[in-house]
């Protein structure tokens, strides 16, 4: 409110607390927007093919969503803070290659491939950290703006990549895809291990987000970064952690990728950068920051996931289109959600 | 030539809160009228409609006897009204022509006519007394030759009625004399003007009339000349002044409580000492752009220091940010309550245990214990307005109080309150200056920095004047008054109490 009121009287605060309850119970499209849509989609998906509303379908629109998801909601904390980090499907393909190299390396000296499994996916969630918090570093300590650090790390870990696969790809070994696979192609009751972990992440960050003071002041950072900063909170330190987090998001995504397809290119995880910043934004979260939910997050991913399942699974608009019928909705949702000047 | 001017009625809300009830007062045509009131009266407000920033709520707003409605500023200069910002509003990176005819350019076909441009902005400016290049930089003005710009391109637009807010808050005593001489000058030449202003002295000066507002209504008007400055004074707080400030307890006398030595914030203070005693509420007076705001951003660590030392209860400390701050006992609230006070999105409850979260979190964050310091601030401090609202909801005067509710919550041994009652209404002014009595009552060291003199004459035990990035003077208690006070922090009585 740049233009706001510098003073009132007394009387006017009956009134004010009227009109503030009166907002509570208003309809809010930040916090039921994205359920609406997504319901509104399932529903269209439903009627038009019966393969839509079956479990395995829904589970299937689930794992492909968890990759994504996991992200979004490291990208959740970032933007919510008032930052944004281009990089992350760079830094996926950075973090897949490198350790299905590693894991290659050290199938020979190690015996077990689920041990060389295991260090690999520790070392993956390892590289994140560091690399988020490398970009955290550079953005609290060196003062640069986390667009463009970022942008930066989006062409580095990509083209590093691909001199590490010259330009090719990065391929697992063959048995320790085998010992690596459950852990995208498995279930636990019926659902997939990918589901799971993106309802672990889930949970865990809104708890994160709602119930400490870390996520206080992560929200305190984006609403008013120099508010927090007078009121002692300890901000670049806040700010360096949430891109720590996010890159531990990204490992833990990749982690689930690899076994998919077992390789890393130059192609992998192209424009996911774009996909987890619209699901955080569709999900109801500003894009200045300030406030933000993890579960608007998670809707907001499932829900451009969906999309792209009802296209695939209907002849009614191209496939090709999928990113176009993608950018119409979170333009719309934008639209939706804008506030009044 | 002149214009009249007629509120009738005009009230204006912003979302829940009303700052203006109802004014009616008429401004007549080529007087220096001087609009008087306190922080948060609603003069800047009312002076935006009549300027066309703001739209009135209700009532009406009459030129020369028409009811007009603007729809914003541009509309309002096409009527010959021009307010000249307390912020002065010009792009620093454009040069001093390009401003003044900024919005309204002078073109040849498709192209801009600079030169036409340049030479009517030399004509203009050579009328106010600005004698530099029309091609220089805005950037590279100081502020009194900025308000010379200002002026000047209200003069180029035909200005008939010039609204200016607070225009000598940061001028030196012979800036001043210019502008109050240009002042004349545009009065002859029957220009109606309206001067806000704190500084009675000024008021006294070069006004003809004075009209008083308070709480966001129309309170009086007299001629100048007719009116003591104690009397303007006791018409803007609308009660004696004895009245409105608590009785002052002496402090303890002894070791103090916070001791700065030959402090420096290269660029803002120079070589400032001062000792702070418990149960002491010592001052901070001085113009604009004195030092005062910064000096204690550099103790708090906001700012680079490069020389001197502070101690707090004996122990020297070396401050990196408020976080250490606040860790040695020191916390600091701020003047820019919207901008570094408070979250004003945020709600009441969030804001205010952000400070001490620590103690809410067993590692989760526990909602009924934060409701409980809420619960205990509402009562504490007195604050009115939904508890479940965000801070915006609140009125002016219940967001200081809940400011300064959270930067207690710490539970500092030194409180620094930059100016407390800035945009607070005449009540919660009142409760305000009862609190801080009672806080230094509690044997808290308490500061309080404040353009407002008859607040610091009310509550301080000793004043400190800052001119020019130094201390100019420390004033006891028996000998505060705004004569004293305002000469100090322009210099006219050089020496007479230095007080380092």
């Amino acid at each position: 409110m740049p233009s706001g009121p510098t003073s009132a009287p007394t009387p006017a605060t009956e009134a004010g607390a009227v009109s503030a309850r009166k907002a509570g119970r208003r309809f809010d499209p930040h916090r039921f927007g994205p359920v609406v849509g997504l319901v509104l989609l399932l529903i269209v998906g439903t009627a038009l093919n019966p393969d839509f509303a079956t479990w395995d379908n829904m589970m299937n629109v689930l794992t492909r969503t968890a990759f994504i998801g996991i992200i979004s909601i490291g990208m959740c904390f970032v933007i919510i803070s008032g930052g944004i980090d281009l990089s992350v499907g760079s830094m996926a393909a950075l973090i897949a290659g490198g350790m299905i190299l590693l894991m290659n390396a050290l199938a020979g000296s190690v015996g077990s491939p689920v041990v060389v499994v295991a260090l690999g996916m520790l070392f993956a969630l390892l590289l994140g950290g560091g690399f988020g918090l490398a970009h955290g570093y550079l953005i609290t300590r060196g003062r640069i703006e986390p667009f463009i650090v970022t942008l930066g790390t989006l062409g580095i870990f990509r083209a590093v990549l691909t001199w590490l696969a010259d330009g090719g790809a990065i391929t697992l070994d063959n048995d320790l895809s085998d010992a690596y696979g459950p852990v995208y192609y498995g279930s636990l009751l019926g659902i997939p291990v990918p589901v799971w972990v993106f309802l672990a992440v889930s949970v865990a960050g809104a708890v994160l987000l709602n119930r400490t003071a870390f996520g206080r002041y992560v929200q305190a950072i984006g609403s008013n970064e120099q508010v927090a900063r007078f009121a002692a909170v300890d901000v670049d330190r806040v700010k360096l952690l949430t891109y720590g987090l996010l890159g531990v998001c990204v490992g833990i995504a990749t982690v689930l990728y690899v076994p998919r397809l077992g390789s890393a290119s130059p192609t992998t995880g192209l424009l996911w950068e774009l996909e987890a910043i619209a699901a955080v934004i569709v999900g109801g979260t500003s894009f200045k920051g300030g406030e933000g939910r993890i579960a608007g997050t998670v809707i907001g991913a499932v829900l451009l996931s969906v999309i792209s399942n009802i296209l695939n699974l209907t002849s009614i608009i191209s496939v090709y289109l999928n990113a176009a019928v993608q950018g119409c909705v979170i333009i719309a949702v934008a639209f939706l959600q804008r506030r009044r000047p | 030539m002149s214009l009249h001017v007629a509120f009738d009625g005009i009230t204006k809300e912003f979302g829940p809160v009303r700052v203006l009830h109802g004014v009616g007062f008429d401004l007549h045509p080529g007087r220096v009228h001087g609009l008087l009131g306190e922080n948060g009266a609603g003069k800047s407000t009312l002076m935006k409609i009549l300027a066309g920033y703001h739209a009135p709520t209700t009532g009406t707003l009459r030129i020369d006897g028409e009811a007009v409605r603007f729809r914003n500023s541009r509309d309002a200069e096409q009527r010959g009204i021009v307010l000249i910002h307390q912020e002065l509003s010009l792009a620093d990176d454009l040069t001093v022509a390009q401003n003044m005819f900024l919005g309204h350019e002078i073109k040849r076909g498709w192209l801009l006519d600079d030169r036409a441009m340049r030479d009517q902005a030399a004509q203009a400016l050579r009328q106010v007394g600005f004698d530099r290049d029309p091609d220089t930089k805005v950037r590279d003005l100081i502020v009194a030759e900025k308000q010379l710009v200002e002026i000047a391109k209200a003069q180029l637009r035909n200005a008939r009625l010039l609204i200016m807010d607070e225009p000598t808050a940061s001028l030196t005593p012979s800036e001043c004399d210019r502008l109050f001489g240009l002042i004349d000058r545009l009065r002859r030449d029957g220009v109606t003007i309206v001067y806000i202003s704190h500084k009675l002295d000024e008021v006294e000066r070069i006004t003809d009339e004075v009209i008083v507002m308070r709480d966001g209504r129309f309170v009086a008007r007299a001629p100048t000349a007719e009116t003591s400055r104690q009397r303007m004074a006791t018409l803007m707080v609308g009660r004696e002044l004895t009245d409105m400030f608590p009785a002052k307890h002496s402090p303890a006398i002894g070791k103090p409580l916070m001791a700065v030595r030959g402090l420096t914030v290269p660029g803002w203070a120079e070589e400032v000492s001062f000792d702070l005693h418990p149960g002491e509420i010592l001052g901070f007076a001085g113009l604009v752009g004195a030092g005062r705001t910064e000096l204690f951003e550099g103790i708090l660590g906001l700012r680079p220091r490069s020389g001197g030392t502070v101690e707090i209860e004996g122990r020297p400390v070396s401050l990196r940010n408020p976080r250490e701050a606040m860790r040695n006992g020191l916390t600091y609230l701020s003047e820019d309550r919207k901008g570094k006070g408070l979250h004003v999105n945020m709600g009441l409850r969030d804001n205010l245990t952000l400070m001490t979260l620590r103690h809410h979190a067993q590692p989760l964050l526990s909602p009924a214990s934060e409701d409980r310091a809420l619960e205990h601030a509402v009562t504490n401090f007195g604050i009115r307005g939904n508890p479940q609202g965000t801070a915006s909801s609140l009125s002016g005067g219940n967001q200081q109080k809940l400011a300064i509710a959270k930067f207690l919550e710490p539970d500092p041994r030194v409180f620094v309150l930059d100016e407390p009652t800035r945009g607070v209404d005449v009540g919660a002014k009142r409760d305000i200056y009862f609190l801080i009595a009672r806080l230094a009552a509690e044997g808290r060291g308490v500061i309080v920095i404040s353009s407002e003199l008859i607040e610091l004459i009310g509550l301080c035990h000793r004043v400190i004047v800052m001119r020019g990035r130094r201390v100019a003077a420390t004033v006891p208690a028996d000998r505060l008054s705004e004569e004293e006070l305002i000469a100090h922090a322009i210099g006219t009585n050089v020496g007479t109490h230095a007080g380092h």
